[in-house]
């Protein structure tokens, strides 16, 4: 997030876009909530599912699915024709306006009411309603990144934001809610890639001279890796061997009968996890670890405020903590790695990384989070970005086309799947569905279903259907529900048993590498 | 914001306008008594604990519902207002049964501190009634009708903080009591945090340790990304209940249904205890050294035969960055290979 979750109470407008907050972030839902109710500000949701906020929202406006580009760019032709938007920033801290203007000259409500199936009236309203107050908020998830489109739909929004001079001031910002513990975190630390911790390049020949000196190492690797998404379908070709510490592929990649069969061609595979995963079936070695409750360390969350994790109880039966079994596996391979503790790695992402050069565990202990970046020991911490400047030094106005999804409907396959997740579970229900509490809520997959078309295939509220694709076919409880629009089911897929993902295609965004778990196409019958 | 001032306990205070007695008090570090108010909420004002006397005026009023003014003066203890609160907590123990030592509140409970602090030593209104029977709210949340005060935080606090609008207060057999709406509640517990007493108590545990026995560990939820902060409630090397501080982290006291009650996994007995190695398609337990040396040798001899960038590693958005961190310098360090990614794209 470019700016804290407080500041939302300080938005005067918040587009909520991609997003089933309510579901999904729900603490920082009850922000949104607060800021409308409490503080009266205007809430437009954008999104092709009847979501929770909907409810206390001044605008829905309801795309069909991988249709983003198209209404971002019409929000913006209606402002710069009606001449909303925040000239002095723009000409102050932007480049690239001209070529904006351009671009989205031709996506006139009535062009873009086609397309998406909003109506002309509503994108100019919504329109109006963003650029009527500052500052103006936008929050996004997965709706708006898991498309083939994801990258585009990313800048479409930035351009957005900052059009209205929305970047770098309290209360505004391009705020996408992550939605694992620790996934900025993960990538904050160099789980990618092309980059080491703190985004430092893998290719910048100075940056790994830092890194092999800090490491004690000849020489490390100048040349990017594969992406999760490019290396399984190596398997067994390019890739032998896979390392897979706490992911769970087999449940949360797109088109699991493929990924099945290819984690059978690996040579080796070693899983280190809390439980046996459906991924650990595959593996060779599986190595128990300590799970949060059981080790000391650091998370960062959404807002990049890095929080300490304490640790509570021991860990069960052999199990230890994962820093600590990568380094017993270095060891034994001629590398020793010895940290006494969690505090001490700490020191050392400090010393090679500059954005979280500040932060320390006595820091955190007694100020309870730092947000990054945070260069040094007397450093406040950085709430938010951009603030006088972008880091890039003007922020670039990207003109993007819309272009459709990578699977469309047709005759055989008439329906669009979308997945997410429910309240009650988390991810591949690794965690949630071990134990009653959760379960006793939610305990089996229910996909949703418009009444209309529940009507035309004869099918009844809690009944059973086959939804096939060309990928595979699952059978699931349906709900039958006025959250999705004709034409549209939609799956949670957290339930291995019902695994959404055998359905879901692996097209790509091509930059993000991102599956478009969002959008395919799907056939749905009576079971 | 226009500031006023006033005198509390004969002590000179400046407070915002809009502020209430309470809250200039409270900001004077001043104590007043409360049980419905509550910090995140509208004053509700049902409680009458609060109240305070203002010179000049004959009644006390309730300081949780009374704004400030310029040049008042108020008193928060008199023997009068002594009496009063005194009368507030005897009546309330008309209904609210004595049942401190099987309640999971012990310890903990605004109640029993206060019936404490007013040296209320027995019950004197004794009224004749037959017990009721603790009930399901929610298949995680048990209500106790007799315990519940009607102090109607946990209303306010599902109205105000979540939205969600499904607790009310109904009337039955002459006695009103909570009802929740089954189809509204999503079980975050918000009114769990906010009850001042045992009325209302979680319904997993089936190990409580008391208040006392428990060590309350600090730490960071494992969910989604926004990072409440909370406190695992541990008992004899189990966790047996989350609580939160109503000040810490971007959540305020609040959860979700998963960071208040999803710790069951923690202690499930399919936790991985063991490494496993498979020998011919068939998972055997084995001891660190065996697994830890043959994830080494082989990680060498692929290495050595197709190169490292034959291998590839994920990396784990659910742990922490100091793992993570060790991965990445693993894979590039100890393997060669940049081949590394984890689940931010799923």
């Amino acid at each position: 997030m470019t700016n804290p979750v407080k500041d939302i109470l300080k938005s005067k407008v918040i587009l909520v876009t991609g997003t089933n907050t309510t579901e999904n972030h729900p603490i920082i839902a009850n922000y949104i909530y607060e800021a409308v109710t409490k503080y009266g500000a205007k809430l437009i949701v954008v999104d092709p599912r009847k979501i929770k906020l909907v409810d206390i929202c001044h605008l829905w406006l309801r795309p069909k699915i991988g249709t983003d580009v198209a209404w971002i760019n019409g929000l913006m032709h209606v402002i710069i024709r009606e001449a909303l938007q925040a000239q002095p920033y723009i000409d102050e801290r932007t480049t690239g306006f001209e070529e904006l203007k351009q671009c989205v000259e031709k996506y006139s409500p009535s062009y873009v009411s086609k397309i998406t199936g909003i109506s002309a009236q509503d994108i100019e309203a919504a329109a109006r309603l963003y650029a009527s107050e500052h500052p103006a908020s936008i929050l996004y998830t997965m709706g708006i990144t898991q498309h083939t489109s994801g990258t585009n739909n990313v800048k479409s929004l930035a351009s957005l934001a900052m059009l209205c001079g929305n970047v770098g001031v309290e209360g505004g910002g391009v705020n996408p809610l992550r939605g694992q513990n620790n996934v900025q975190g993960a990538c904050d630390m160099g789980g990618l890639p092309n980059v080491f911790s703190g985004y430092q390049p893998v290719t910048d020949e100075a940056v790994r001279q830092k890194f092999q000196k800090a490491w004690n190492i000849q020489s490390l690797s100048g040349k990017p890796g594969m992406t999760v998404t490019e290396m399984i379908p190596e398997a067994g070709n390019k890739i032998k061997a896979l390392y897979i510490m706490g992911e769970n592929p087999l449940l949360s990649d797109a088109d699991l009968t493929h990924v099945e069969h290819l984690f059978t061609k690996l040579d080796f595979m070693v899983v280190q996890d809390i439980f046996f995963t459906e991924t650990a079936k595959y593996a060779d070695v599986v190595l128990p670890s300590a799970c949060f409750a059981e080790k000391e360390g650091t998370f960062t969350n959404t807002e990049r405020k890095v929080l300490r994790v304490r640790k509570a109880l021991e860990a069960p039966g052999e199990a230890m903590e994962d820093y600590r079994i990568i380094a017993e596996i270095a060891k034994r391979m001629g590398f020793p790695m010895n940290y006494k503790t969690p505090s001490e790695i700490m020191d050392e992402i400090n010393s090679v990384t500059p954005s979280y050069a500040g932060i320390q565990y006595d820091r955190l202990d007694k100020e309870g989070s730092l947000t990054w970046p945070c260069p040094t020991k007397d450093h406040p911490g950085t709430p938010i970005l951009h603030i006088s400047q972008f880091s890039r030094g003007k922020g670039l106005f990207s003109p993007i086309e819309y272009q459709p999804s990578a699977e469309v409907t047709d005759p055989e396959y008439p329906f669009i799947l979308t997945t997410g997740r429910v309240h009650a579970h988390y991810h591949t229900g690794t965690m949630t569905r071990k134990g009653n509490a959760l379960n006793r809520i939610c305990s089996e997959a229910i996909a949703e279903l418009n009444e209309n078309d529940a009507a035309t295939l004869q099918i009844t509220d809690g009944s059973y259907v086959n939804i096939t694709s060309r990928r595979g076919r699952v059978k699931m409880k349906v709900s039958v529900a006025d959250t999705v629009d004709k034409g549209v089911i939609f799956l949670p897929f957290h339930f291995a048993e019902s695994a959404a993902n055998k359905l879901t295609n692996t097209a790509l965004d091509p930059i993000s590498k991102i599956p478009e778990f969002k959008v395919c196409a799907v056939h749905v019958e009576r079971a | 914001m226009d500031m006023v001032k006033l005198t509390i306990d004969g002590k000179e205070v400046l407070s915002q306008m809009n502020n209430t007695i309470l809250q200039a008090a409270q900001g004077a570090g001043i104590k007043i008594p409360t049980l419905c108010y509550h910090e995140r909420l509208n004053p509700i004002g049902s409680c009458r604990l609060c109240v305070v006397e203002i010179e000049g005026y004959d009644n006390p009023v309730t300081s949780c519902t009374t704004p400030v003014a310029e040049g008042i003066s108020v008193k928060t203890n008199s023997d009068r207002l002594f009496r009063m609160r005194q009368e507030v907590l005897k009546l309330l123990l008309v209904n609210h049964p004595l049942d401190c030592p099987i309640c999971d509140k012990a310890g903990v409970c605004a109640l029993q501190d206060l019936v404490f602090e007013y040296k209320v030593t027995n019950a004197e209104y004794l009224a004749p009634k037959k017990k009721q029977d603790s009930l399901y709210a929610t298949s995680l949340i048990r209500y106790w009708p007799d315990r519940c005060i009607l102090c109607l935080r946990c209303v306010t606090a599902c109205n105000e903080i979540k939205g969600v609008r499904a607790l009310s207060v109904i009337n039955e057999e002459g006695a009103q009591r909570l009802s929740v709406d089954q189809e509204k509640c999503v079980s975050c517990g918000e009114c769990l945090q906010v009850c001042p007493t045992g009325a209302l108590t979680e319904n997993l545990s089936p190990i409580k340790g008391r208040s006392w026995n428990v060590k309350k560990v600090p730490t960071t939820c494992t969910y989604c990304g926004c990072g409440c902060q909370l406190e695992l409630n541990v008992f004899d090397n189990q966790i047996v209940g989350v609580t939160c501080k109503d000040d810490a982290g971007i959540n305020r006291g609040s959860l979700c249904v998963k960071g208040r009650f999803g710790y069951e996994f923690i202690s499930n007995d399919q936790r991985l205890t063991k490494p496993l190695i498979k020998k011919n398609g068939v998972f055997h337990e084995a001891g660190w050294e065996e697994a830890l040396t043959l994830v080494a040798e082989k990680f060498s001899k692929i290495r050595k035969e197709n190169g490292s960038d034959a291998i590839g590693g994920l990396t784990s958005a659910r742990c922490t960055n100091e793992d993570n961190y060790l991965f990445q310098k693993f894979m590039r360090g100890v393997i060669g290979t940049n081949n590394l990614d984890h689940c931010a794209r799923l």
